[in-house]
């Protein structure tokens, strides 16, 4: 065991995985001598070598085309996207060219590979270096998704996004980099399409993603201590595959579902799992699911002003006792 | 339109007799090319008057030298990536005119068994790596499989082609400096056909070879060539890929050319001036090359026998595709994803 932070289980999880592969292969702005603009992946370059952790020119759809033509051609390649709002630049790839050659080509061809990006609010950046767009992602089939809460899971998950046949979205959460967490020595390796149940409690289910995660789970504690509700946590992950039976166990379970969503609330991730859970298992719920999510508005960038409309603590806990009648 | 290196190339045969640098068996590949896509391009549209090409097609007649010219100067293991308008090079590298017909048709015996289309030939045995339909989206993809060349150490080479029009996207000049830093084996064809869908290229770009004129932008050779000229063609594609081979990274090569029908489908093409297409015809791609072959001494009787050979090609692979059977529909929800399925959830 060891401490580490989310930010340097980036680079732990990306070493991990080239140590163990040699088509695996790096590629991104800024993400080789100088290590990346949130300094996730320092020490790729000197420990791998030029050949395999390559700084690219300003220029996504080159990033994510070459990555593409790589992997369908034998590599295994890790695509870094500085920031997610920057997949608007290059969403071509995401939405039309990763998921869609091994469909149309019927089964001949591959592409697997991983993107990996800054996702997420909490830096004051503002509208367009702030948003959480892993819904962009989900709604395209082809694509798997997955999104990391802790340093553990974030090594875990990079290698089953890497050993994976297709390709892979990885959301890192800006404001998680510092966050530190015991990590287990030795390889790990997680899978994708598994939800972690992080508490387990009897009286409502509150799914959550990324920085959402220990929110809720302060939350839960808050509500347990303050108005004796015990709330079970889900730790989503995946988005895609979409760890369902998880999801449908705890509610058949606690009776009662909140999702916890830093998205605006359009298309939001928790409204499909709503929907799957009003589809399947609308005779567990004791009341209607209630989704807390960020208005649908553009991130401010103030401080102040941020900090009102993410879901926080207090917002989480005051809508499930409102809702619980606690 | 013809450049000068074109004519140059074609009185340098001249002077070179039979025994030039392209031979008479490569002579006969790169005809026999030619006609295979002129006899399977023009089967199409007759298809799509009969109703039996559904959906969208974009032919390649009068291009036919480009695709032909490249194909036979690539190796087996060297890559094609082409745009919708890619049944040319698809049939170039030796896929079956069936199986492309039968794509075109939405029959069982297509390429893709009906799930790609027209526009996205793909078959990965013959290094037919995909037709992309987002314009300027497969030229960073092709600068891709280059990197794994470079990196692995393979020796082969990707090759792109596209139209004139696809100079103007950010894919393209992403692609282009991107390859140029990185030392890439691609080789960037531009078929400048003169025409976006429906506009000329000239009304909308700064310069006048759209594809030429920015070479300089990355560092490469300006280079124009005659593209119904297959051997003009063919020796361009030599050099380019030896270049690449040799690690001396990318080249950009724009071959002017002329397509004889519409866009796509049924496009009439209206917005041409009167008098260009029949002024193209007289330089169509293989009039040129029977009498190239006449030149070097290839006789009527060879031609004569590759033209009919083709045309019962195309014949046989028209009526196997009409007899053929519609798409199973278990293929619908096959290969969405590596384990075949389509599974998203558990
Ligand atoms: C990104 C994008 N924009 C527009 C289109 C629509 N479109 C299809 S073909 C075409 C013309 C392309 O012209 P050119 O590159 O010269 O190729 P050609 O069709 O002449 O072979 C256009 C605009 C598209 N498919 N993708
Ligand atoms: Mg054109």
């Amino acid at each position: 065991m060891a401490e580490l932070t989310y930010r340097d289980a980036v680079a732990r999880g990306i070493a991990q995985e080239m140590a163990r592969d040699p088509d695996v292969v790096f590629l991104g702005e800024d993400v080789a001598k100088a290590g990346g603009v949130f300094k996730a992946t320092v020490g790729l370059y000197d420990q791998f070598g030029p050949l395999r952790v390559r700084d690219t020119p300003i220029s996504e759809q080159a990033i994510l085309g070459a990555a593409m033509g790589a992997a369908m051609t034998g590599l295994k390649p890790i695509a870094e996207i500085m920031f997610s709002d920057f997949f608007a630049v290059c969403f071509d790839y995401i939405a039309n060219e990763f998921p869609k050659s091994r469909y149309m080509s019927n089964g001949q061809t591959k592409c697997p590979l991983v993107v990996r990006t800054g996702n997420g609010a909490g830096s004051r950046f503002g509208a367009q270096h702030s948003q959480s767009v892993e819904n962009w992602c989900m709604m395209i089939p082809g694509l798997k998704v997955v999104a990391p809460s802790t340093p553990t899971d974030v090594i875990g998950l990079m290698a089953a996004a890497v050993r994976d046949p297709d390709p892979v979205i990885f959301f890192e959460h800006k404001s998680l980099y510092p966050m530190k967490g015991e990590v287990p020595d030795g390889e790990i390796v997680d899978a994708l399409g598994t939800a972690r149940t992080v508490r387990t409690g009897t009286d409502a289910t509150i799914l959550a993603l990324a920085l959402m995660v220990p929110r809720a789970l302060e939350a839960a504690e808050r509500l347990k201590v303050e108005h004796g509700v015990d709330c079970e946590v889900v730790d989503v992950r995946s988005l895609v595959p979409l760890d369902t039976q998880t999801i449908l166990g705890s509610v058949g379970r606690t009776h009662r579902l909140f999702t916890v969503e830093e998205n605006p609330r359009l298309c939001g991730w928790g409204a499909e799992i709503v929907s799957i859970v009003a589809d399947e298992a609308f005779y567990d719920l004791d009341g209607p699911p209630v989704r807390i999510t960020t208005p649908h508005i553009p991130l401010p960038a103030a401080d102040i002003l941020e900090d009102m409309v993410l879901p926080t603590v207090e917002r989480i806990v005051e809508r499930v006792q409102r809702s619980l009648g606690a | 339109m013809a450049s000068k290196a074109g004519h140059a190339a074609v009185s340098m045969d001249r002077r070179g007799g039979i025994n030039d640098d392209i031979g008479e068996e490569k002579r006969l590949e790169l005809y026999r090319l030619q006609v295979v896509i002129r006899e399977a391009e023009q089967r199409a549209f007759d298809l799509f008057l009969q109703n039996l090409v559904k959906g969208t097609s974009h032919l390649s007649l009068g291009q036919e030298a480009v695709a032909a010219g490249f194909a036979a100067a690539m190796q087996p293991k060297d890559l094609s990536f082409c745009t919708y308008r890619g049944h040319a090079h698809t049939l170039a590298r030796g896929v079956p005119v069936e199986a492309v017909l039968g794509e075109l048709m939405q029959r069982d015996n297509g390429l893709m068994r009906g799930k790609g289309g027209s526009m996205h030939l793909t078959s990965e045995p013959h290094g037919v790596m995909g037709s992309y339909a987002i314009i300027g989206a497969h030229l960073p993809i092709a600068c891709g499989a280059a990197w794994r060349a470079q990196y692995k150490g393979d020796k082969d080479v990707s090759v792109c082609f596209f139209g004139d029009g696809t100079t103007n996207i950010g894919a393209f000049h992403e692609a282009l400096n991107f390859a140029a830093v990185w030392k890439l084996p691609v080789v960037f064809v531009c078929e400048n056909n003169l025409y976006m869908e429906y506009t000329p290229i000239g009304d909308v770009t700064a310069v006048q070879h759209p594809a030429a004129d920015r070479a300089a932008s990355y560092g490469l050779e300006r280079i124009v060539i005659d593209g119904n000229d297959a051997d003009a063609v063919y020796r361009a594609a030599q050099t380019a890929f030896a270049k690449a081979r040799a690690g001396h990274g990318p080249s950009l090569i724009e071959c002017m050319t002329y397509r004889h029908s519409g866009h796509s489908r049924a496009d009439p093409a209206k917005y041409r001036p009167e008098g260009e297409l029949e002024k193209w015809k007289e330089r169509d791609p293989i009039k040129i090359y029977r009498e190239r072959l006449k030149q070097f001494g290839i006789g009527d009787d060879q031609v004569a026998k590759i033209d009919a050979d083709v045309r019962r090609i195309v014949d046989e692979a028209t009526e196997a595709c009409k007899a053929a059977p519609p798409p199973s529909t278990d293929i619908l929800f096959t290969d969405v994803y590596a384990d075949g399925g389509w599974a998203w959830r558990n």
